[in-house]
C-alpha cells in the first residue's frame, strides 16, 4: 500500500489508487489483534453493508451518525419522542424549526440525505410497541434509551428470543447512557454474558423522601416541589393529568411549592428547580453523548466485522476528574430473574405485611418494582390486575408474611412494565 | 380548564437561552455559560480531521462563543466516507469552507469562520495565535518545526492547547496549560464535601445545642425524634468527654465505642424499635469526626510562590489563597467555613435554624477573608476589586482546589531526542507493562517523527512530482529511503533513523522484555494498518473528550486532563500520563 504523507495536500489526488474509503481500507487486513481465522477483504466488507441493525433512545441522532458512517447501510431507527428546544444543545440533527417533529422522522430524513447510499427506517413510537418477529429481522440492537424501563423491556425481550438452536435468534444488545460528564457502554450477548438485569444493583436509583417529610417537616426546596408534585396537586387538580411538558402546570407547581417554602423560611425554589425535581431532569451535554454513543457504535463495527475484539463487556466513562475509564466483564447472575433461573434469597422478618414487602421490593436496587404481583407456590398473595383479582387479594396487603406463606418458600414477582419474573426464596428471620 | 386562566406565566420565566441549554446549565451554570461564549477557539486541521470536526460540533452545540477552521485540503471522496459535515457537493472543494458551512447549521448563536492559508503560516507568525483564547492542533502536522513553533508560542501567550491524533482504532491528545492552572470550582462528589465542625462548634452552635439538648432526657418522644443527628453527636461529644480527659474520639476503636454510645441514648420503646435521627447519627460517626485538616492541593497552592508574594499584577486567585491563608494561621488552622448542611431529620424550623447558623458563620468568616483581600489590594494599589461572588466561591471549595502545572508538549523530531527530563523515570518504567496503554502515545509520537522524515526527505531530494516522491518513499527507486512506519518505529523508536548518518543513535525509549516489546510493536502495526486513516466511531469518541476537556479548560470548572490521554478502541479504555 501507498503510504500518503496525512498533511500533503498534493498527494490526495492521487486517491484512484486508493480504497474509497479509509474503513474499506483497514477491513482488507488483518491486524495484530484480529483473530487469525478472519478473513478480510470483501467478505467482511459486505457482510458488514447487509447488516440491518437498530438504533435508539436519547443518543439516537449520534448513534444514527456513527452507524451510517460505519458501513451500516440499512439502519432502523426507534423513538417515540418529539424535538423538544432542550434537545438542541446536543441532538446535533435538530434544528429550531423541527421542534414539535418526531425524532425518528426527523434525524432519519436528515441522516439518509447526508450519507450516500445508507437506508434509514423510522419508527415513531414505543419500543415496547415490537414484537419478537420484528426484533428478529435486526443483526443486533443498539440503544441509549433514558429509561430504566424501556432498557429492562429491550433486555428481556432479546434474552427471551435466544433459541439454542438457532444462533441467528442471539441479538447483542450495545447499550449506552449518559448523566452530565459520565457515562457508560455496555455489549450484552442475552444468555451467554451478564444482561442488564444482572447488573441492575449497579444503577440504584435515588432514595425517595419519606412521605411524611414531604407532609409535615420539609426542610428542602425540593421537599417543596415533591410535596406540590405528590399531594397539592392531587389535593387540587385531581381530574387532570399533569404534563410535564405543559408550562402552566410547572408553573402551579412552581408557585405552590414557593408558598410552602415561604410558610417554613426554606430558601431555594426556583422555577429551573421545579422542573428538574419534577421532571427528573438528569443533565446532559452533547461531549459526553458523543463518546458513549461512538463507544457503542464502535462495539457494533466490531462484532458486525469481526475486524478486532469487541468490549467484554462493560466500560465505565467519567469526565469529572480527568478522564477515567473502567473496563471490566461484569458476571452473570444465576439468580437473575431474566436470564438465570435460580430463586434469589430474600431475608425477611415473618411479622412484617405484605404491604411492606411490596413497598421494599421498589426500594431494592435489583428489583425496582412500581406495581408487583406476587404468588406463592400455592396461590395468588397479590395481584394488580385484573380488578376483580386485585379487590379478591387485596385483604392480604395488611396480613403478616408468616400467615401467607412457609420459611423457605418460593414467591414469583411480576410487574407489568417488564416481562420479568423474579423467583424469590423467603427466609424467615425474626 | 377554567383553572388554566388563574397560572399566568411567571415575571421571571426562564429565557429561550436559558430553555435551549438548560441541561448544560444544571451543570456548570450561568457563569461557565458566560465563559463558553467569550470563548474564540482555533482548529488547526490536518490528516482526515474528523477528529478536529467533531471536536467542533461538540462546542457548536453547548455555544462556545467563536471558532476559526484553518484546514488547507480539498474535500477527496475518502472525506465522505468518514466526515460527516461535508456532502457530495463538497467534492473536490476547500474542506475549511465546506465544514464550516455544515457545522453553522448546529447553532446560529456562535460565529464560525474559515481561515485562508495554512498552518505553517501560523508557525511563521506566531504572533497570529495571540487573538484566540484556545487552540485544537490536529496532527501530524507537517513537520517537527512547525509543531514545535506553534507549541512554544503558545506556551508562551499562556494560551491553551489541545495536540491531537487520531489514526484507526487509536488515538491521543495531550494538553498544553499555562504553568499554573488554579481550578476552584471542581465539582467534588457532595458526599465527600462535607464539612460540619462538630471538634470545632462555635459560641452560636453551642448556645443551640444547649437550648434544644439541654434536657434532652425530658423531650417528649416527638421531639426526642427529631433532634438534628449533629446535635446529637455533639451532645455526646460533651459526654464523652467529660469521661475522657476532653479528649475527642481519635482512632477507630474509640470511635466505635462513641458510636455505641450515641446508639445507646436513642429510644427503642417505640414501634419502629429505634430512632431515625439517632441512626443517622451513629452512621456519621465515623466521617464526621475527623479533625479539621487542609488538603494536599490547598497546602501547595498556600506553599506556592504567587501565594506568598503578591504583586500588583497577581491574578485574582492568588489575592484570595493569600487572605485565606492568613485566615487559617489566624484561626489555628481552620478555614473559613463552607456553610452548606445536608439534609437531616429534623422539625422544619430546627432545620432551617441550624442551616441559618452554619450561613451566618460562613458569612463572617467570608467578610473576615474580604477584609484582608480590600487591604491587599489597597498596598497593591490594585485599581479593580475582586467580587465577593469570586471570594465566595473560593471560601465554599478551598479545600477542593486543584492548582495544575502546565508542561509543555512534547515535539517528535527526526533529527533529535527527546529530552524526557523528570519523566524519564517513571515512563520506562510505564512501558515495560504489557497492559499499558503508553506505547499508544509513543506510537503517536513515532508517527510525527516518521512523518518529520519524510518532509527532511522531500525537502532534501526535491522530487519533480507525486509519482517521484512516492516513488521515493516506497523505497522503489533511492535507496536509504523512509522505510515503512513499522519498520520505522522498530528499528529506530526515539533515536535518530539510520537514514542520517551524523547522528548518534540512542536508543530510548528501551523495553526489557520481549512481551513489552511486542505491546508496542503491535500498536505500530494496528496504526499502519489505517494507513493514516480515520475510522469515524474513534474520531467521535475523541472529538466527545477532547471538547469535555476543552469546556473544562474554559469554564475553569470540573478538572482537565493533566496532561495526555490515550484511548485504545480494541480494548474500549483510555488511560491518562503525565508526560
Ligand atoms: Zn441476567
Amino acid at each position: 500500500m501507498v503510504k500518503i504523507p496525512a498533511c500533503s495536500k498534493t498527494m490526495r489526488q492521487n486517491i484512484d489508487k486508493l480504497p474509497r474509503t479509509y474503513l474499506d481500507n483497514l477491513l482488507s487486513k488483518p491486524g495484530p489483534a484480529s483473530d487469525p481465522d478472519w478473513v478480510p477483504g470483501p467478505e467482511t466488507i459486505s457482510a458488514l453493508e447487509s447488516s440491518k441493525v437498530l438504533g435508539a433512545g436519547g443518543l439516537g441522532c449520534e448513534i444514527l451518525k456513527n452507524l451510517a458512517l460505519s458501513g451500516f447501510k440499512d439502519i432502523h431507527v426507534i423513538d417515540m419522542d418529539t424535538i423538544d428546544v432542550s434537545n438542541l444543545n446536543r441532538q446535533f440533527l435538530f434544528r429550531e424549526a423541527d421542534v414539535g417533529k418526531s425524532k425518528a422522522e426527523v434525524a432519519a430524513a436528515f441522516v439518509e440525505k447526508r450519507v450516500k447510499g445508507v437506508k434509514i427506517t423510522p419508527y415513531n413510537g414505543k419500543i415496547q410497541d415490537k414484537d419478537e418477529d420484528y426484533y428478529m429481522q435486526f443483526k443486533m440492537v443498539i440503544c441509549g434509551l433514558d429509561s430504566i424501563e424501556a432498557r429492562r423491556w429491550i433486555n428481556a425481550t432479546l434474552v427471551d428470543m435466544v433459541d439454542m438452536e438457532d444462533p441467528e435468534s442471539l441479538k447483542p444488545l450495545i447499550d449506552g447512557g449518559t448523566e452530565g460528564f459520565k457515562g457508560q457502554a455496555r455489549v450484552i450477548l442475552p444468555t451467554m454474558n451478564s444482561c442488564i438485569e444482572c447488573q441492575l444493583d449497579m444503577h440504584a436509583p435515588r432514595a425517595a423522601v419519606p412521605l411524611c417529610t414531604l407532609a409535615t417537616i420539609p426542610r428542602q426546596p425540593s421537599h417543596c416541589i415533591e410535596w406540590a408534585h405528590i399531594i397539592a396537586w392531587e389535593e387540587h387538580r385531581k381530574d387532570e393529568v399533569l404534563d410535564t411538558d405543559d408550562p402552566e402546570h410547572i408553573t402551579w407547581l412552581y408557585q405552590k411549592a414557593l408558598a410552602r417554602a415561604q410558610d417554613f423560611n426554606i430558601p431555594g425554589v426556583t422555577y429551573s428547580l421545579t422542573q428538574g425535581v419534577v421532571k427528573n431532569i438528569i443533565p446532559a451535554i452533547a461531549s459526553t453523548n458523543a463518546i458513549i454513543a461512538a463507544a457503542c457504535c464502535n462495539e457494533a463495527f466490531k462484532i458486525a466485522t469481526s475486524c478486532n475484539p469487541f468490549l467484554q463487556n462493560y466500560m465505565m466513562y467519567s469526565g469529572d476528574e480527568g478522564v477515567y475509564t473502567y473496563t471490566f466483564d461484569t458476571e452473570r447472575k444465576e439468580d437473575c430473574p431474566v436470564c438465570g433461573n435460580l430463586a434469589r434469597n430474600l431475608t425477611v422478618n415473618p411479622n412484617m405485611t405484605l404491604q411492606d414487602l411490596i413497598d421494599s421490593l421498589g426500594e431494592r436496587a435489583e428489583a425496582q418494582l412500581k406495581k408487583p404481583t406476587l404468588r406463592s407456590e400455592e396461590r395468588s398473595l397479590y395481584s394488580q390486575f385484573p380488578q376483580s383479582l386485585r379487590e379478591q387479594t387485596a385483604p392480604n396487603l395488611s396480613k403478616k408474611l408468616s400467615e401467607l406463606v412457609v420459611d423457605g418458600e418460593e414467591i414469583g414477582v411480576s410487574d407489568p412494565a417488564f416481562t420479568i419474573a423474579f423467583k424469590y426464596k423467603l427466609i424467615f428471620v425474626s | 380548564m377554567a383553572e388554566r386562566a388563574t397560572t399566568p406565566p411567571i415575571l421571571q420565566g426562564p429565557t429561550a437561552k436559558e430553555k435551549k441549554y438548560d441541561r448544560q446549565l444544571r451543570l456548570w451554570a450561568a457563569s461557565g455559560q458566560a465563559a463558553l461564549e467569550t470563548a474564540k477557539v482555533l482548529l488547526l486541521n490536518s490528516g482526515p480531521g474528523v477528529v478536529g470536526v467533531e471536536t467542533l460540533k461538540n462546542l457548536i452545540l453547548p455555544g462556545v462563543g467563536s471558532f476559526t477552521i484553518v484546514d488547507e485540503a480539498n474535500v477527496s471522496e475518502l472525506d465522505l466516507g468518514v466526515n460527516f459535515f461535508l456532502e457530495e457537493s463538497s467534492l473536490g472543494r476547500w474542506r475549511a469552507e465546506e465544514t464550516r458551512r455544515f457545522l453553522q447549521e448546529l447553532n446560529p448563536e456562535v460565529r464560525i469562520n474559515a481561515l485562508e492559508g495554512s498552518i505553517d503560516a501560523f508557525a511563521d507568525h506566531p504572533r497570529r495565535l495571540e487573538q484566540y483564547s484556545l487552540i485544537l492542533l490536529v496532527g501530524p502536522t507537517r513537520n517537527a518545526r512547525v509543531l514545535d513553533r506553534i507549541c512554544q508560542h503558545a506556551d508562551k501567550s499562556s494560551i491553551p492547547l489541545f495536540y491531537i491524533h487520531c489514526q484507526g482504532f487509536f488515538s491521543h491528545f495531550s494538553v498544553q496549560l499555562p504553568a499554573q492552572f488554579p481550578i476552584v470550582d471542581t465539582h467534588p462528589d457532595p458526599a465527600s464535601t462535607q464539612d460540619l465542625r462538630l471538634l470545632n462548634p462555635w459560641p452560636e452552635l453551642l448556645e443551640f445545642l444547649e437550648k434544644k439538648t439541654g434536657n434532652l432526657g425530658l423531650l417528649s418522644d416527638h421531639d426526642h425524634g427529631h433532634v438534628p443527628y449533629l446535635l446529637i453527636l455533639l451532645h455526646f461529644l460533651n459526654v464523652w468527654n467529660a469521661s475522657h480527659d476532653s479528649q475527642f474520639p481519635a482512632n477507630y476503636s474509640e470511635k466505635k465505642e462513641f458510636k455505641a454510645l450515641v446508639e445507646s441514648g436513642a429510644r427503642r420503646n417505640n414501634s419502629e424499635g429505634g430512632e431515625e435521627n439517632f441512626d443517622e447519627a451513629a452512621a456519621a460517626v465515623l466521617k464526621s469526626l475527623n479533625p479539621h485538616s487542609i488538603s494536599s492541593g490547598l497546602r501547595e497552592v498556600f506553599e506556592a510562590d504567587a501565594c506568598q508574594n503578591l504583586r500588583p499584577t497577581s491574578a485574582n486567585f492568588w489575592i484570595i489563597a493569600n487572605a485565606i491563608q492568613k485566615f487559617q494561621t489566624s484561626h489555628n488552622g481552620i478555614l473559613p467555613l463552607p456553610g452548606a448542611l445536608p439534609d437531616m431529620k429534623a422539625q422544619s424550623s430546627d432545620y432551617i435554624q441550624l442551616q441559618n447558623i452554619y450561613k451566618a458563620k460562613a458569612r463572617s468568616d467570608l467578610a473576615e477573608v474580604t477584609r484582608t483581600i480590600r487591604s491587599s489590594e489597597q498596598e497593591l494599589s490594585r485599581r479593580l476589586s475582586i467580587e465577593q461572588a469570586e471570594i465566595e466561591a473560593f471560601c465554599k471549595g478551598a479545600q477542593f482546589i486543584k492548582v495544575i502545572h502546565g508542561r509543555p508538549i512534547r515535539v517528535a523530531k527526526c533529527t533529535a531526542e527527546i529530552d524526557w527530563s523528570d519523566r524519564a523515570k517513571a515512563l520506562s518504567q510505564e512501558l515495560q507493562n504489557p497492559d499499558s496503554l503508553l506505547p499508544i502515545y509513543f506510537a503517536f509520537l513515532a508517527l510525527d517523527r516518521y512523518q518529520d522524515d519524510i518532509d527532511r526527505i522531500r525537502t532534501l531530494r526535491q522530487p519533480a512530482n507525486d509519482q517521484q516522491f512516492n516513488d521515493i518513499l516506497t523505497g522503489r527507486v533511492v535507496s536509504g529511503a523512509v522505510p515503512p512506519l513499522p519498520t520505522f518505529a522498530e528499528s529506530a523508536h526515539f533515536s535518530t533513523p539510520a537514514v542520517d548518518p551524523e547522528h548518534d543513535p540512542k536508543p530510548w525509549p528501551r523495553f526489557d522484555t520481549p512481551e513489552a516489546r511486542t505491546a508496542f510493536d503491535d500498536v505500530v502495526k494496528e496504526l499502519d494498518r489505517a494507513d493514516w486513516g480515520e475510522l469515524h466511531n474513534i474520531a467521535a469518541l475523541t472529538g466527545g473528550m477532547v471538547a469535555q476537556e476543552v469546556i473544562k479548560v474554559i469554564t475553569k470548572q470540573y478538572v482537565p486532563v493533566d496532561n495526555s490521554c490515550v484511548f485504545d478502541g480494541i480494548a474500549s479504555k483510555t488511560a491518562v500520563f503525565k508526560v
